[in-house]
This record gives structure tokens, C-alpha cells and sequence, in this order.
């Protein structure tokens, strides 16, 4: 059973994973403490954070991440903020560049994992029942399943929920908050926690500016309100605009991750993604990617 | 309603400090619950006593400590109290203060019976 998520125990299923071998409890042994002596008093010290159990199987999953140079990103948003369509045209772009995975958390059906794995990217569905979020053991044993190769960029897709996943550390490199302009500017203050916790927020279907009353100024300063400098990038999955900005972010903490020598002249702080310096790498050549030949075309957003 | 994976949490705690002591159950339960942090007590106390049904740590009240949001204001660098994330600097007006406390969720300690 889960360690720490108490709802939707024995609904979780995490595909290609028998359910007897979700009995894993890492961390425990440590959590045993001797108490000795404790008994004349009758108080027992503690001192432990409520979600210890979780945040050390995190841990664990931060270090292995790290030992093979992943760059992990959860992914954090409302239900139809557009994570997935954001995802697969991501996906498309970049998987001839750097190897890639995907977790994909929802409470139900193996859609989100079909539409990834149509990429060719390997992609598992975790479904958590009736649980709200993803916790850190739910990716320890996806990434058992997929075992993605060294370098690897894993995107993992939390459940569509603004309040749950932030209380839970999945051993992820960034957090990345999306926010579609449908949903409103005051979102930020509405659910603090969750961007609070960011590193990053990407506004999606920027495409739908002209016909939403949403003031994308009001947005920004509302999501840095919360979490002061926070890096904003617009974007547009069906015109490409803004893409080549939050790729190259990608780039820069996949930089990070691998300690290769980069370049930190540029600043993240933009929102149109007009005029990111976009970094070539050596060897690669962009008219292998016809999905990405029309970016530098795309208008840039006023 | 995360407050049950937290509730979880706490009764595992307490499962794992309380074990091998002998106790006919638990008094009460300390927890300090940050103004800042991701649970809403009442939710956290509903949840716990269902959770806890059947567990060393049944019929433990729960003391809950909300220590107050402390942030640094990024604008003129006083130190803060905030009631919630997203309010403006009290001391200036600036919209960018940085939480530095406030946000915990732990165990403290507990009362065997």
C-alpha cells in the first residue's frame, strides 16, 4: 500500500506494475527511531515533517536523477489547462535532440499515456484512483518501469488539481506551474501554494489572447506576487509561439543537470518569446525538425 | 483532499515512534501547521480521526500550533509577518516578499497514555 497517500489506496495502479510489487516501502527502519527512555516522561519527541516518509523517497529519486544527469520536470496544473497537447507538441520538437520520458498522472483511463506514446516517446500512466496528487513512491516505480537511459529529460504530468500535488515532492529537478490565459489572472492568489512552489510558469494557448478578457500583465504580477521572480514564458501550442523560449529554458537546466559549460548572459524574464538567443548545438541541424521550422516565423506576441 | 494523505502521515508517525512502548493509546498529538502551509486544520482534523480509527494513535486529540507567515520583503528587506502568500510588503507596499517561515507541517511530539 501507499506510505503516505491515504485516499485511493488499492485503486492505484501504475500500468506494467503488479499490483503485489506496490508493497514497497522505502524508508522505513530509518523512521523506526528508538525511543528508549522515553516512557518515564511520557512524551514522545517527534520532530518529524508530516510528509517524512514521502520527502525522503524523494530523496532518493533526487539523488538517482541526478546520478544518471536527468533533468526531471513535474508538472503541475488545472485539468484542461492544456498540459498534454503543450506536452506532445514538446515532445515532437525535441526528441530527435536529447532522449525523453514521461509520467503521466491521472485518476483514470490510459488516454494521456496513448496520446504521449503515439510520439514514439516511452511514455506510463499512473492512475491514482481517488488520490488527488502524485507522490514521490508513485514515481520511484514508474521510473523502475520506463528505466529511461542516462540524460534523460522525464516529464512528469501530475494530476490536474491546483491545490494537492504541491505539498508533494516527487525528487523532481523544477517545477513547472502552467496556467492557460482561459482561467483567469487572479488563479496566482487563489491557489498560492502551488505557485509558490514553482520554477517556472508557463502561460498556455496564448493563441486565445484576442478573445479572452484576461490581462496578461495582471497574471504575471499576480504569480510573482507569490513567488517573487518567478520566470514567465507565454506560450501557444497550436502557433508555436513562445515554444523556442521554454525550449531553450529546458536546455539551459538540461545544461545544469549535465554540468556542461553554458552560457547564463541571457535573461529568462520575457513573455512574448520573441527574442530568446536560441542555442544551437553542436552537430544539430534544425531542418531535421520540420515541426519547429515555422517558430521563428511565428509572430511574436504584443 | 490531500488532508487524508497528511492525516495518513501522522498516524504513521506516531505508529513508528510509538512502537515498543508499552501504552494502552495516545493522549495527544502536537503538530505545528504553518499559516503558509498546504493544509486547512479543520479538513486535517476531520480526516485524522477517520485515518487514525484502528491505529495506535485512535481517540489522540490533535494540538495544533499555526505559527504565523514571516517573509522578507524583496523591495525594502524588512522582515515580515504575512497572513497569506500573494499579500504586499506591510511595511512598504512592495508586492515581492519572500516566504522564510510559516510553511511547515510537522509532528512535534506526542503523549503516551
Amino acid at each position: 500500500m501507499c506510505t503516505v497517500c491515504g485516499c485511493g489506496d488499492g485503486e492505484k495502479r501504475i500500468e506494467g506494475v503488479n499490483p503485489a510489487a506496490t508493497d514497497l516501502h522505502m524508508g522505513r527502519g530509518e523512521a523506526g527511531v528508538s525511543v528508549a527512555g522515553m516512557e518515564q516522561s511520557k512524551l514522545v519527541k517527534i520532530e518529524q515533517d508530516i510528509l517524512s516518509k514521502n520527502n525522503r523517497i524523494a530523496t532518493v529519486n533526487r539523488r538517482l536523477f541526478q546520478a544518471s544527469q536527468m533533468l526531471v520536470l513535474n508538472l503541475m496544473s488545472s485539468p484542461g489547462s492544456g498540459k498534454t497537447t503543450l506536452l506532445v507538441r514538446t515532445l515532437q520538437d525535441l526528441t530527435a535532440r536529447w532522449p525523453l520520458a514521461v509520467i503521466e498522472g491521472d485518476q483514470e483511463t490510459t488516454l494521456d499515456a496513448d496520446r504521449i506514446r503515439a510520439t514514439g516517446v516511452p511514455a506510463l500512466q499512473v492512475n491514482t484512483g481517488k488520490g488527488c496528487h502524485l507522490d514521490a513512491e508513485m514515481v520511484t516505480l514508474a521510473v523502475g518501469e520506463l528505466n529511461p537511459p542516462s540524460g534523460t529529460v522525464l516529464f512528469v504530468e501530475n494530476v490536474g488539481n491546483l491545490v494537492c500535488p504541491a505539498a508533494f515532492d516527487l525528487g523532481e529537478t523544477r517545477r513547472v506551474a502552467m496556467l492557460s490565459v482561459t482561467e483567469g489572472e487572479d488563479k496566482p492568489l487563489k491557489y498560492p501554494g502551488l505557485f509558490a512552489s514553482a520554477d517556472l510558469l508557463l502561460v498556455t494557448k496564448s493563441d486565445l489572447l484576442p478573445y479572452v478578457g484576461i490581462d496578461l500583465d495582471k497574471l504575471i504580477a499576480a504569480a510573482r506576487a507569490v513567488r517573487p521572480g518567478l520566470t514567465v514564458i507565454t506560450v501557444s501550442a497550436t502557433t508555436g509561439e513562445g515554444l523556442e523560449a521554454w525550449y531553450a529554458w529546458l536546455a539551459h537546466e538540461r545544461d545544469h543537470v549535465q554540468g556542461a559549460p553554458h552560457d547564463h548572459s541571457h535573461h529568462h524574464h520575457h513573455h512574448d518569446g520573441g527574442e530568446h538567443p536560441h542555442h544551437h548545438h553542436h552537430g544539430e541541424d534544425h531542418h531535421h525538425h520540420p515541426a519547429e521550422a515555422g517558430h521563428d516565423r511565428a509572430p511574436p506576441h504584443a | 483532499m490531500h488532508e487524508m494523505a497528511l492525516a495518513q502521515g501522522i498516524v504513521d508517525l506516531v505508529a513508528d515512534h510509538v512502537r515498543g512502548i508499552e501504552t494502552s493509546g495516545v493522549r495527544w498529538i502536537k503538530l505545528e501547521i504553518g499559516a503558509l502551509s498546504h493544509v486547512d486544520p479543520h479538513a486535517l482534523r476531520f480526516c485524522f480521526d477517520s485515518v487514525a480509527h484502528g491505529t495506535r494513535a485512535e481517540g489522540a486529540a490533535l494540538v495544533i500550533d499555526e505559527p504565523p507567515g514571516r517573509g522578507r520583503c524583496m523591495a525594502c528587506g524588512s522582515l515580515v509577518t504575512i497572513a497569506r502568500r500573494g499579500d504586499g510588503c506591510p511595511a512598504c507596499g512592495s508586492g515581492q516578499v519572500l516566504t522564510i517561515d510559516g510553511d511547515q507541517m510537522r509532528v512535534v511530539e506526542l503523549e503516551v497514555l
